[in-house]
């Protein structure tokens, strides 16, 4: 045996994972509506919220989600970062914005890219809109949807926003009739 | 469900919290394993059960490591329980491993968690490209960045409180010898020079990524005196978490925060916790969250911890009322898996008065915290000296 070889303490061996996703009955409908260029939501009927993207149950009631509300492709934003490192394995080139952006209409925020406006622009509250990608390239995802960029209206108190919202909700929730709440 | 008192008999870390190329993952957990053992005054045989913890496997691409760890950690034809908690997992980790003395099931374990950064990259880990998602994610700072800027906007706290916070815990390092980071020389205008990785989060706020293990030897009452040092008592411990994303989730201050917390204290009668506490380690792995959690955890009122911190209530080295982690906590060493067990272990060796140059001194009563996920897994204990 050559015990004079240098010790080789590490090298690269990347993995991969390759598997075929089945859309469940909730998101379904969400990535057929993706593909028509609609953002659809679910209302969860026990909170009188809105969620989205519908993942098919309500996480706060637990109850399944079904009825569909299509939301506006404008939004706020209601917290970001700017990332400045590259992340191994994503195709996005730092600086980039990553911003959680709530949709008019949905109680629940989604992330999304923003651009068209330096990074020192972005602030808690600034109004979006998304800019879609050309509609023949329109895939059953949300990155039809190439970023947000700003509209230029006024800055929203998003304290305000969030009591707004959740006011709406309190409407449109339905009394639960039986079952252990009731 | 019985009561069993649980005394922490040993607590063992590996020599230093760096990249350890030339060692195992069995390696590693071994000899932080032994060293539990050690300070326990316990072999291999008088171990009835082995709990491990560690981060999701994708942080070194073995796959269920706690199956061919069980022969380095003497688990061979004993009970070996893998928890899963995500960062938080080393104190649930402990949390399990006391349940299972408390419970009376076993009279001694011995709970090890772990990390080997070195073998993996946590920013590819923790960004997976999910199906049916765009792939905007960004690591565990792209993460906590907006929640550390949504507290700076309620609080209108100072810019400086986050790199107040780095040198703190780095200059409290320098007294660790574990700890992965020995940064002497550091102040607030290299923290406030080093690259903006995460707005508004710097390099120098941001935890390292280290090689790791730490273990501990719990014991029921009536199997805690084979140590050569008294042993510490755990007087209180919860675990709260809830779900990632839902409709105005609160991430500054999570409920399941505030639920775990609020247990805890009830259990061990706390109800000021900066005064009735002697010190807390507790898991901040970006500046910010020192303050963050100030609040949270009910040392500080809301909008108000970041205070605590200019003022040097959290400093050992500037004599403050309630040192927040003396060892340099995960700012200075963040092995993820162990860094939650380190938090539980390093509360222990401060009441047992055995933390050498980073001891408080005359700690009776500690708090070991860790947290996960999204803000959302959360695990507490306090240990005491006297039993409780």
């Amino acid at each position: 045996m050559d015990i004079d070889l240098d010790p080789i303490e590490q090298f690269d061996a990347p993995i991969y994972h390759r598997y075929h996703a089945t859309s469940s009955r909730a998101i379904t409908p969400f990535l057929h509506a993706m593909k028509r260029g609609e953002l659809l939501g679910h209302l969860s009927t026990a909170t009188g919220k809105v969620l989205f993207p519908p993942l098919g149950a309500c996480p706060e009631s637990g109850q399944a989600t079904q009825i569909p509300v299509i939301l506006s492709d404008s939004g706020t934003v209601i917290g970001f970062t700017t990332v400045h490192l590259p992340i191994p394995g994503s195709k996005l080139v730092p600086p980039f914005t990553v911003a959680n952006i709530l949709l008019d209409g949905a109680d629940q925020a989604c992330s999304h890219l923003i651009s068209e406006c330096g990074i020192n622009a972005v602030a808690i509250g600034m109004r979006v809109a998304a800019v879609w990608r050309s509609a023949e390239v329109w895939n059953n995802s949300l990155e039809n949807i190439e970023y947000f960029k700003p509209t230029g209206e006024p800055l929203v108190d998003i304290d305000i926003l969030q009591q707004q919202c959740l006011a709406k909700a309190e409407q449109r929730k339905e009394p639960v009739k039986g079952g252990q709440n009731a | 469900m019985s009561n069993h008192r649980v005394a922490i008999c040993g607590v063992g870390q590996t020599e230093r919290y760096k990249t350890k190329l030339s060692c195992s993952l069995a390696g590693l957990v071994r000899e932080a394993a032994l060293n539990a053992l050690a300070d326990a005054g316990c072999g291999w045989s008088d171990i009835d059960a082995l709990i491990i913890g560690k981060a999701p496997d994708m942080f070194e691409g073995v796959v269920m490591p706690e199956a061919y760890l069980a022969e380095a950690l003497g688990g061979v034809n004993k009970p070996v329980i893998r928890v899963h908690t995500a960062g938080s997992v080393g104190g649930s980790t402990a949390i399990v491993a006391a349940n299972h003395i408390k419970s009376g099931l076993f009279k001694r374990v011995l709970t090890v968690a772990f990390e080997k950064q070195s073998e993996s990259n946590a920013h590819w880990a923790l960004s997976p490209s999910m199906p049916f998602r765009p792939h905007f994610n960004s690591g565990a700072g792209g993460m906590f960045a907006p929640v550390i800027r949504e507290y700076m906007r309620r609080s209108d706290a100072p810019e400086d409180v986050g790199c107040q916070v780095a040198v703190k815990d780095r200059l409290h390092a320098i007294n660790n010898p574990h700890a992965h980071l020995h940064l002497p020389d550091i102040d607030i205008d290299t923290v406030k020079n080093s690259p903006m990785l995460w707005e508004p989060t710097r390099f120098l706020e941001s935890c390292p990524s280290s090689d790791g293990a730490c273990a501990m030897v719990l014991a029921a009452e009536s199997h805690a005196d084979t140590s050569a040092h008294k042993p510490a008592w755990v007087h209180a411990m919860a675990m709260r978490s809830e779900p990632s994303f839902y409709p105005w989730r609160e991430e500054v201050n999570p409920e399941a925060s505030r639920a775990c917390a609020k247990d805890l204290y009830a259990q061990a009668g706390i109800t000021q916790p900066r005064k009735q506490l002697d010190m807390a380690e507790v898991y901040v792995p970006f500046s910010w969250f020192e303050p963050i959690w100030l609040e949270s955890l009910g040392f500080a009122e809301s909008g108000q911890g970041w205070r605590l911190t200019l003022e040097g209530a959290t400093s050992r080295d500037q004599g403050g009322d309630i040192p927040w982690n003396c060892s340099g906590g995960v700012l200075s060493s963040n092995p993820i898996g162990a860094s939650g067990m380190i938090r539980f272990a390093e509360a222990a060796l401060q009441v047992r008065g055995m933390a050498e140059q980073r001891q408080v001194e005359g700690a009776k009563r500690a708090l070991g915290h860790a947290y996960g996920g999204h803000s959302q897994f959360f695990a507490m204990w306090i240990v005491g000296s006297e039993k409780p």
